[in-house]
């Protein structure tokens, strides 16, 4: 059981094939101080709190630990990790800092410190304790581990100085009066008195802890349903509505379909982008303005993204009456529009498959094409084609060079 | 010609039989399938020539299918069929395995080509795919790792662009001066790219969308 846990631990950040022998890194992901348990416990598939008991128990006894772990921190190299690095689990850490203390307490109350033959209860009893820990179903290992540094976590930096400052203070105090052997016994019997008044609460805490964490998933899930209901109430149903209404005329009956699957896209599949500040977004708006106004379904594929400059927005004046004379005049079941945003220049492309049209024929005085594309575009300092045959459909290419900012 | 043989999977009893009235004579339809299951033992059973394979069906979806059936060494072909739009989605099941991928509101004519395409071992992108695979391998900040599969050469950035624009096959090989079979060896050539490159951008690209 522990090892489906160490599995998932050890589990690589990128998915591929594990490598059998894994060469020992440090990982920043789930290290607590440099990593060095948490590789050691991918390389040997174990699971991490193992290793950083035993390096705390060694600690405590010896030094032995805190050496061992700066030689391994010294000679294996650091995962390479791409982004920010995630934040240690400071409770964790003061968890691990605690049963250092506690060891060391005991050592000292029991005189098992200076080493020889007292130092052993101290080994078997660590050892033995990772043996429970490792034996212990996994459930109720993460039942422990979640309510124990839950709560520390909560307001730990408070509760772990605090701590601090009252053994240090107490201990200064009978060390102050010599009166410290005299209170070694009673030390002792607080000890045991606390550790048995946690054990009896400790299912009891943990149980309150669970029910807590329990309702307020239950209340996040429920204000989830809310604004989805919302959403689905304010636009999906409406249009529902609305084309069981309008039944008898397909083309604004395919007009609402298309109009709402549109909305419903962006809301699950599109970043939401300010359509004044970002040209990705500029295009999509006048696309589904015009999709909308004109009944005729218009593609839109993006490429890359930018600032929107008082020039783009010109050009995107262009993209719309490109827009609408394909939906107007060329008889096409579909427009493509293309945009892509690269370094120095931003290309649009309006494609449809309709009528086409001969350019020479067109009468000076067509405002749609020379005026409100071509000459708009070269009025801000780009420039447009237009390639059409008659029965070869319609595209007009818009291009923007950008200045370097 | 034979007919080339097909099989539906997706989790919608209407869509099936839309898509199964819609194509045209040279495809013959040998069975349908509604879920992860269903699906693997199908096309174990009836080996298909091409699978017809939904994104989103109970039990793990389209990439669980890919998985289970390619990891067992099976050659069949899949073409994903999805109503997503979403990147990850577009971008999973390619890397999954399937040699195509086309939005559900394709007109039969187009679906029945597509169909066509993947049985003869070519890729299929539509527009959107073009776009995003162009997205994805469009940052060069950081040099390739394996240069032949991290970069794209300017002629298949040119194949998708105008896939991108919304020009058929026959098109772009009328726009580029090239033969239909180069176009489809170009795009073929970008989705063993696609499928293959282990370009940090491609999937730190793929995960930023995710967070959206």
């Amino acid at each position: 059981m522990a090892d489906r846990e160490t599995i998932r631990d050890a589990a690589p950040v990128t998915p591929g094939e594990p490598d059998p022998f894994p060469r020992l890194v440090r990982p920043v992901q789930g290290r607590l101080v440099a990593g060095v348990a948490e590789g050691a416990a991918a390389q040997l598939r174990l699971d991490p709190v193992v290793l950083r008991l035993a390096f705390v128990l060694l600690t405590v006894l010896d030094g032995i630990g805190a050496v061992a772990y700066a030689a391994l921190w010294l000679f294996t190299p650091r995962e390479p990790y791409e982004g920010k690095e995630p934040a240690r689990d400071w409770s964790q850490v003061a968890s691990y800092a605690a049963v250092g203390l506690a060891l060391l307490a005991l050592g000292w109350l029991t005189g098992a410190r200076t080493g020889g033959i007292g130092a052993w209860p101290i080994a078997v009893g660590g050892i033995g304790s990772l043996i429970l820990w490792q034996q212990a179903d996994p459930d109720r290992r993460r039942r422990w581990m979640s309510t124990t540094v839950g709560q520390v976590r909560r307001n730990r930096v408070r509760t772990f100085a605090g701590l601090v400052l009252v053994v240090v203070g107490a201990i200064g105090f009978l060390v102050a009066t010599d009166e410290l052997d005299a209170a070694r016994p009673g030390i002792v019997f607080t000890l045991v008195v606390v550790g048995g008044v946690a054990l009896i609460a400790a299912p009891w805490l943990a149980g309150l802890w669970k029910e807590l964490q329990r309702e307020r998933r239950e209340r996040i899930r429920q204000e989830e349903r809310a604004e989805v209901a919302a959403h689905v109430h304010d636009s999906v149903l409406h249009t529902l509505t609305l084309i069981q209404r309008n039944s008898e005329d397909p083309r604004e009956v395919a007009r609402l379909a298309r109009s709402q699957e549109r909305e419903l896209r962006n809301w699950l599949y599109q970043p939401k982008q300010d359509a004044d500040a970002s040209l990705a977004a500029a295009v999509r708006r006048v696309a589904a303005e015009e999709e909308d106004a004109h009944g005729v379904p218009i593609e839109v594929v993006c490429v890359g993204d930018c600032p929107l400059t008082p020039e783009l927005s010109a050009m995107m004046q262009a993209a719309r009456q490109a827009m609408v004379n394909a939906a107007k005049y060329s008889g096409s079941s579909v427009i493509s529009v293309y945009a892509e945003a690269e370094p120095e220049e931003v290309t649009v492309f309006v494609r449809d498959r309709g009528a086409g049209f001969d350019m020479d024929q067109v009468p000076e005085d067509r405002m749609g094409i020379r005026q409100s594309i071509i000459g708009r575009m070269e009025r801000h300092g780009g420039g447009a084609r237009i390639r059409t045959e008659p029965g070869e459909g319609t595209e007009v290419m818009l291009t923007m060079k950008l200045e370097k900012a | 010609m034979s007919a080339i043989r097909v099989l539906i999977v997706d989790d919608h009893r209407l869509f099936r039989s839309g898509v199964r009235a819609e194509l045209g004579d040279s495809i013959e339809v040998v069975g349908e399938a509604e879920d992860v299951e269903s699906a693997v033992r199908a096309i174990g059973e009836l080996t298909p020539d091409v699978v017809l394979l939904d994104v989103h069906m109970p039990g793990g979806g389209g990439q669980e299918v890919l998985r289970r059936v390619l990891g067992a060494g099976s050659q069949v072909r899949f073409l994903a069929l999805s109503v997503s739009d979403a990147a990850e989605d577009v971008i999973g099941v390619i890397r999954g395995g399937a040699r195509g991928y086309v939005t559900k509101n394709i007109s039969g004519r187009e679906l029945t080509d597509a169909i066509r395409r993947v049985a003869e071992g070519d890729a299929v992108f539509s527009p959107r795919l073009a776009g995003f695979v162009l997205d994805a391998f469009a940052s060069s900040e950081a040099p390739p790792i394996d240069p032949e599969l991290d970069s794209l050469t300017q002629r298949e950035r040119e194949v998708l662009r105008l896939i991108a624009r919304g020009y058929a096959y026959k098109e772009i090989a009328k726009e580029l001066f090239i033969s239909v079979k180069t176009v489809e060896t170009h795009v073929s050539s970008v989705l063993r790219k696609l499928q293959l490159s282990n370009r940090h951008e491609l999937s730190r690209w793929a995960t930023a969308r995710r967070l959206v």
